[in-house]
């Protein structure tokens, strides 16, 4: 793409991304809670009511089952719903629509019909909100077969993964992260984007150790590979960004090389993301190509705490990651 | 003479808050009521003719997945609603194929009251690949979008939000096309259906919810689920115009479709039919269920089945003159013909190649 880069944060490139869907697509539609407020999606789609009208920015009544039912059915009638939950928390109200029917739409019909709905949910967590306003699920819809599931860490897949999501002929779950919403990037101008084409991308190139995420995660390894890189350590970011159908190539190439493996996750540790890209690097390693345990940066396996001396021990940090990095090669190599 | 058979057959009000019937269905739910010969007045010849054959054609099929499931040849469950055909004919008759219904585990009415091939709805109940769903469904997920049946799930009430986003489609695409959401009285438990009630009113979306009130959620009486017996009074809440009808008067359910279809069509919003009926049949399977510990009696059967949509609306049109005594005879000799070469051409279908378990996850290419 030519011509002059346009400066964004990582939530006006989420709004760029509604833009360019709704000008150039006119079955493009938006309905969930909190649309025409300035509190629930952040500046992530600013005054679209009065841009686009009421009756394709729909903020909806409080029942995120029927809203997310009805992307559903819209999206077998021709449209291209996007569905917006301004808390994943809140989401797991519509459970049935994104597990039962959506994913799972085209298959039970032979291929005929799909789906092609966004369901866009966002992690929006401490501040002392607590349990019910903090969970990061995407290993829970990452697991379902026939859902597409993509977490953008970056400012440019903020935009262009939503464009991809929304162009995809296939239900995708799309989700994205208060705590990313002011990171800034240059970006050239919209188009069309095929979500079948994109998988993990070595965002930062290294050579001791892979680390690997998603979303905010990425984020945290990016910021430790830079502290990491003052100590003299060179650390190669993988950014995930799709996980569900998951390709894990481009992390399983990245660990051949390094031989050192630190998965960080914005989710609980127990069946988490984080297993799953380890179990994929171990399935196609050979033994002793790793030189030292592969580790998993994670939320301990409790719901988020409502106070913020607890919050402090509860989220991962870029230190965190860089004391994982340092475990990681002070470790003796498997015998 | 029946008193009840000068009850309005037809219950067509803009909903008040002072609505009497939605406490009670009246007559409707007494077994012994409603017997009597619809009235065709309203119908022409060829379309009463119509009408029975299609609910004769129905009935034909469900009974031949009875037999077939008893004899085992069927392997899956098959959710039969014998006894119900009149209200997938009656609304049928005001639908037109861009209109988009969906449906629920007992559906078989509602598809093939839309047009849909025999032979592939039998070959989708074997597992075939020439099946409506391509044999990857059954007879829990039918498929004919062509026809206008967009789908159905056996998740209660899961596709009635799905309805309510067809039928905003709709609005959106100016189309003048509905959704159609079937459902059954055990469904009006279910919190969706209440929310999709509020959304449908609020949003102005052209959904005809539909209930068959059968009086049965699988193995129990309404009564012991809900303290008031017609699910009526959720469209009320919801202040969703709405129609209560004999379920088994296809005339009555036809009357009732026509008039909120043709509002609806034009922008007045969703709609509510209440259907009541009976189903024959168990809740899956072929059997009665008499004695597995479901409150209904063989007493009751009997009297329900006195109120046939098919000997009913036959009775009607001989009354009316609209055909000889011996046409229903013949219809059922035809239709059953029909019915037996459809199930003997889906008998030698193929079976989906071992590609389709993985190839049909996704519709926009795998990675």
């Amino acid at each position: 793409m030519t011509g002059p880069l346009q400066e964004h944060s990582y939530s006006t490139a989420i709004r760029s991304g509604f833009e360019y869907l709704l000008d150039n697509h006119a079955e493009v539609f938006v309905i969930g809670q909190g649309l025409w407020s300035p509190w629930y999606v952040g500046d992530t789609m600013t005054d679209f009511d009065k841009k686009y009208g009421v009756d394709r920015i729909i903020d909806t009544p409080v029942s995120e089952a029927a809203c997310t039912g009805a992307a559903v059915g819209a999206a077998l009638a021709g449209m291209r719903p996007i569905v917006v939950h301004p808390r994943m928390d809140f989401m797991l109200y519509a459970m049935d629509a994104i597990v039962n029917q959506a994913a799972k739409w085209s298959h039970m019909v032979g291929g005929q019909a799909s789906p092609g709905l966004t369901v866009r949910g966002i992690i929006n967590r401490g501040g002392e909100q607590g349990a019910q306003h903090s969970q990061a699920l995407h290993a829970w819809f990452a697991h379902v077969p026939g859902l597409r599931v993509v977490m953008p860490a970056t400012v440019a897949d903020a935009r262009d993964l939503l464009i991809a999501a929304v162009l995809s002929p296939d239900p995708v779950m799309f989700i994205d992260d208060r705590w990313l919403y002011a990171q800034t990037d240059a970006l050239p101008a919209p188009g069309p984007v095929n979500l079948a084409h994109q998988c993990p991308r070595v965002i930062r190139a290294g050579g001791d150790v892979t680390l690997a995420g998603s979303g905010h995660a990425t984020l945290l390894a990016s910021q430790a590979a830079d502290e990491l890189e003052r100590q003299g350590i060179s650390a190669e970011v993988v950014d995930l960004r799709v996980l569900n159908p998951f390709d894990a190539t481009v992390v399983v190439e990245s660990v051949r090389r390094t031989g050192r493996l630190v998965v960080v996750d914005s989710g609980w540790s127990n069946a988490g993301f984080a297993a799953e890209v380890i179990a994929r690097v171990s399935e196609q390693l050979d033994p002793g190509v790793l030189r030292s345990r592969p580790i998993r940066v994670t939320l301990p396996d409790a719901p988020a705490p409502g106070t913020i001396v607890l919050e402090r021990r509860y989220y991962p940090t870029a230190e965190t990651v860089v004391a994982a990095v340092t475990r990681s090669l002070e470790a003796p190599a498997p015998v | 003479m029946d008193k009840a058979m000068t009850a309005s057959l037809i219950d067509l009000r803009e909903s008040r808050s002072d609505m009497p019937s939605t406490r009670s269905l009246g007559a409707l739910t007494d077994p012994e009521a409603f017997h009597s010969p619809v009235d065709v007045t309203a119908l022409s010849n060829d379309v009463s003719l119509a009408m029975l054959q299609d609910m004769v054609r129905i009935r034909l099929a469900e009974q031949k997945l009875a037999a077939n499931k008893r004899d085992r040849v069927i392997g899956g469950p098959v959710h039969l609603g014998v006894g119900q055909e009149a209200i997938a004919v009656g609304v049928s008759s005001a639908l037109r194929p861009t209109d988009r219904v969906f449906g629920a585990h007992r559906s078989h009415s509602h598809l093939l009251a839309l047009g849909a091939d025999l032979r592939r709805f039998f070959a989708e109940v074997l597992g075939r690949d020439t099946g409506l769903s391509r044999g990857m469904g059954g007879s829990q997920h039918l498929w004919d979008q062509p026809s206008g049946f967009y789908g159905s799930v056996p998740i209660v009430a899961g596709t009635v939000p799905l309805a309510v986003g067809a039928g905003l489609a709709a609005k959106m695409q100016q189309s003048g096309d509905v959704a159609v959401a079937y459902f059954g009285d055990g469904a009006c438990e279910e919190g969706v259906v209440h929310e999709s009630l509020n959304l449908a009113r609020t949003l102005d979306a052209p959904v005809i919810f539909v209930v068959e009130n059968n009086l049965f959620a699988s193995h129990m009486h309404i009564s012991l689920r809900q303290p008031l017996e017609s699910t009526a009074r959720f469209a009320v809440a919801n202040d969703v115009p709405y129609a209560v009808v004999d379920g088994n008067n296809v005339a009555a359910v036809a009357a009732a479709a026509a008039e909120l279809t043709g509002n609806a069509r034009v922008g007045g919003g969703p709609r509510f039919i209440e259907a009541v009926t009976y189903r024959w049949y168990g809740h899956v399977d072929w059997r009665e269920d008499i004695d597995v510990g479901v409150n209904r009696s063989q007493d009751d059967v009997q009297n329900w089945r006195l109120r046939d949509p098919v000997q009913r609306l036959f009775g009607g049109m001989l009354a009316a003159g609209h055909c000889s005594p011996d046409r229903l005879e013949q219809i059922t000799e035809e239709l059953g013909s029909i019915v037996d070469a459809a199930w003997e051409l889906a008998l030698q279908d193929p079976y989906p190649g071992n590609a389709a378990l993985m190839d049909r996850v996704f519709a926009g290419g795998d990675q």
